[in-house]
């Protein structure tokens, strides 16, 4: 702004040369400057006016329309439900069909805060009252310890329990809330489940951990706070399972066996629809792990997926298969089947006497431990372990358990020929019954590999090849020999076309060779043979029984009629309907 | 006139007041309702959960099998059977000229 002068010299000129006063024209000339003075004052207050209410308009609108959507919005839980759920601290275990195998249920912990302890004297008696195992002397002795602010006397107790600890009217005994892992079912499927235990504990929660099983595999997922809700459904099949167990503990109770144990799995999806393993356990009570004797005497090995066994002929089948799947042979092809084959100081011979030679079907169905040594002396060594690499047969076999963790196949490091041969009818080589269930899976289901789960996984992807489907079809046309004519003829059962291997390996002396007079007994197959739906392994541990004349233990007397008994109670549970004989015949036939 | 309009904005200051006061002890006590729902809801559930606890425990398989053992002479319950399936043609047609249907019609 440019200041105008006070008193321009012209127009005082001009002023003084006409006689007025020159003072009007500077005081004229200040009423202007004030004057335009006020005015910028003014429009800078108006600016700032207008600023400041812009602001404080923009301050109440953003509050008037945060309110506004406030209270439009629908009502929302401030705080979510799940973390304020007691129960929902591990998820529920359920069967495929949605019945409970492990849930939770709240109890009371008991334990004592010296500050509010009236008479420790008093509550240690009546406690001993409640507790009988308690020791009144020492519960006395720490209950009044001068020197203790809190101690633990019981960390879950029952519902009538703690209402009697709470009726004693000690002001120093508290109850706080525990979680406890329920098992309804008590021993079924035991092993499968595992058990829990208790990690941190707190007056008011305790962390429950799983020890074994799938209780520990699964244990991130079950003990997963955003996923607590969420219930985790096995692949297992109550009732089944139950049928199951009931026919194999009998079984073993007929045969004096020392255990057994039984896998069911979907022939083409590898869900486990039952799994055993006897002698059992009841993981409510989980025993503690033996510190003395064999640890697969205990209770909880489970002998399915950590007994390592030889499993003797069963073993035939994946032989047969490789060498029809090579083309080496046909079903009808003869093999020299005169024993004993002697190779260095070794004799390998059958049980008991064959014909000078058998067609390959024979061979599988009558058992000729001589004549699947020969297939494999065609078949080769190198190619035989590729083979049983590729069904998954030499490495860990994973499962949803804690178990198979440490759990590996033994085989000679070195594959000789011999292995090979004796490999060939399943012995000189260990695997689990798991293994077994897998590789008779992609025997029968037209030859690709299945993963085994206990998870359910209805739509399981379709595995590897590693056999043609019509080398399938030859198998179970075998297997089902091997029922009809062969070493199981116990095995049948009508309407439901079993068929399957029976396999009696001797047991492995502690100090090396074999015992004459212990043996494992297995039956693993499938049914309905015309169109697999399931593959079973039961196996048992030294079974004998007296018949005709002399003591049995070979499978075909022993395993293979409580397998029957089994298909028979669990085929109609999973839906399945008997077929007539000329239904299985042309079932047979058309695949 | 301004005293009016002084009156009334007095009075208004306070009415609002009032009612903001309101709102407020009305959302606290709504508040404590909530949480005590809360707490209902929590027992209920964790009494459901024992419910069905005690559901699954009561029909473990064990049991169901010894109570049909111990009353099989008045309900002769026994294991599934292969030969209880039927065929679909097994099942007769309804007779023709049979009265006329007496289940629940279709209401839609």
């Amino acid at each position: 702004m440019n200041r105008l002068p006070l008193r321009p010299l012209a127009r005082i000129l001009d002023a003084r040369a006409q006689g007025v006063n020159p003072l009007t024209i500077e005081k004229e000339n200040l009423r202007l400057r004030r004057e335009q003075q006020r005015d910028a004052g003014r429009r800078r207050a108006e600016w700032r006016l207008l600023f400041l209410a812009t602001a404080f308009f923009a301050g109440y609108a953003a509050i008037g329309a945060k309110m506004g959507m406030l209270a439009a919005s629908p009502v929302v839980e401030s705080e979510p439900y799940v973390g304020e759920s007691i129960s929902g601290e591990r998820a529920d275990v359920l069967d495929r069909n949605g019945n409970i195998l492990a849930t939770n249920l709240v109890t009371h912990s008991l334990y004592a805060e010296m500050r509010y302890m009236v008479d420790g004297r008093r509550a240690a008696h009546e406690l001993v009252q409640i507790f009988p195992d308690l020791d009144e002397e020492r519960l006395a002795a720490r209950l009044t310890d001068p020197n203790r602010r809190f101690d633990w006397i019981r960390a879950r107790v029952s519902p009538e329990q703690a209402q009697a600890a709470h009726d004693i009217g000690e002001p120093g005994l508290l109850l706080g809330p525990r979680d406890m892992r329920l098992y309804p079912n008590g021993t079924l499927a035991a092993h499968v489940l595992g058990g829990t235990t208790y990690g941190e504990q707190g007056v008011t929660a305790a962390e429950i951990q799983g020890v074994a099983g799938l209780e520990y595999a699964q244990n991130q997922r079950l003990s997963d706070a955003d996923l607590a809700d969420v219930p985790l459904t096995l692949s297992l099949d109550l009732g089944v399972q139950a049928a199951v167990e009931e026919v194999l503990a009998d079984g073993i109770a007929m045969y004096n066996a020392n255990g057994g144990s039984a896998i069911l799995m979907d022939a083409h999806t590898g869900e486990i629809v039952a799994m055993t393993s006897a002698p059992t356990f009841d993981p409510n009570d989980r025993p503690a792990p033996a510190l003395t004797g064999d640890p697969a005497d205990s209770p909880l090995f489970n002998r399915a997926v950590q007994g390592l066994y030889e499993l003797g002929s069963v073993m035939k089948v994946f032989t047969v298969a490789q060498a029809l799947d090579m083309n080496m042979v046909t079903p009808e092809t003869m093999i020299d089947t005169r024993g004993p084959i002697r190779f260095g100081r070794f004799r390998l011979s059958d049980m008991h006497s064959m014909p000078a030679s058998m067609s390959v079907t024979d061979v599988l169905v009558e058992s000729s431990n001589v004549g699947t040594a020969r297939i494999a002396q065609m078949i080769g060594a190198e190619q035989q372990q590729n083979f049983l690499r590729r069904l998954g047969l030499l490495d860990q076999m994973p499962l949803e358990v804690s178990e198979t963790g440490r759990v590996r196949p033994q085989y000679p490091a070195r594959w000789s020929e011999l292995s090979a041969m004796t490999i060939s009818y399943g012995h000189g080589m260990t695997m689990t019954p798991l293994h077994l269930a897998a590789g008779y899976a992609a025997m029968v289901n037209g030859g690709t590999l299945v993963q085994p789960t206990l998870l359910r996984r209805p739509d399981a992807p379709v595995g590897q090849r590693v056999i043609t489907e019509e080398t399938s079809r030859i198998i179970r046309t075998m297997l089902r020999d091997v029922v009809t004519e062969g070493t199981a003829s116990f095995g049948d059962v009508d309407g439901y076309a079993v068929g399957g291997k029976t396999g009696t390996a001797n047991k492995v002396r502690p100090e090396g060779g074999y015992y004459q007079d212990r043996t494992v007994a297995t039956f693993a197959g499938a049914f309905p043979m015309n169109d697999p739906r399931y593959v079973f392994v039961v196996t048992m541990d030294e079974p004998t029984i007296f018949v005709a004349g002399q003591n049995r233990r070979t499978a075909g007397w022993t395993v293979v009629p409580v397998v029957a008994q089994m298909i028979g109670r669990v085929a109609p549970m999973l839906g399945l309907r008997p077929q007539t004989p000329a239904e299985i015949e042309a079932g047979m036939q058309l695949r | 006139m301004r005293a009016l309009f002084y009156l009334l904005t007095a009075f208004g200051v306070i009415g609002l007041a009032i009612w903001a006061y309101d709102q407020n002890q009305k959302t606290q006590v709504a508040i404590r309702d909530v949480r005590g729902l809360r707490a209902e809801i929590r027992a209920l559930h964790e009494a459901l959960d024992v419910q069905r606890a005690e559901w699954a425990y009561l029909n473990r398989p064990q049991r169901l099998r010894a109570l049909a053992q111990m009353n099989f002479e008045r309900l002769g319950l026994l294991p599934l059977q292969g030969g209880q399936f039927g065929q679909v043609d097994e099942i007769p047609y309804p007779l023709i000229g049979a009265a006329a249907s007496t289940g629940p019609e279709d209401t839609l």
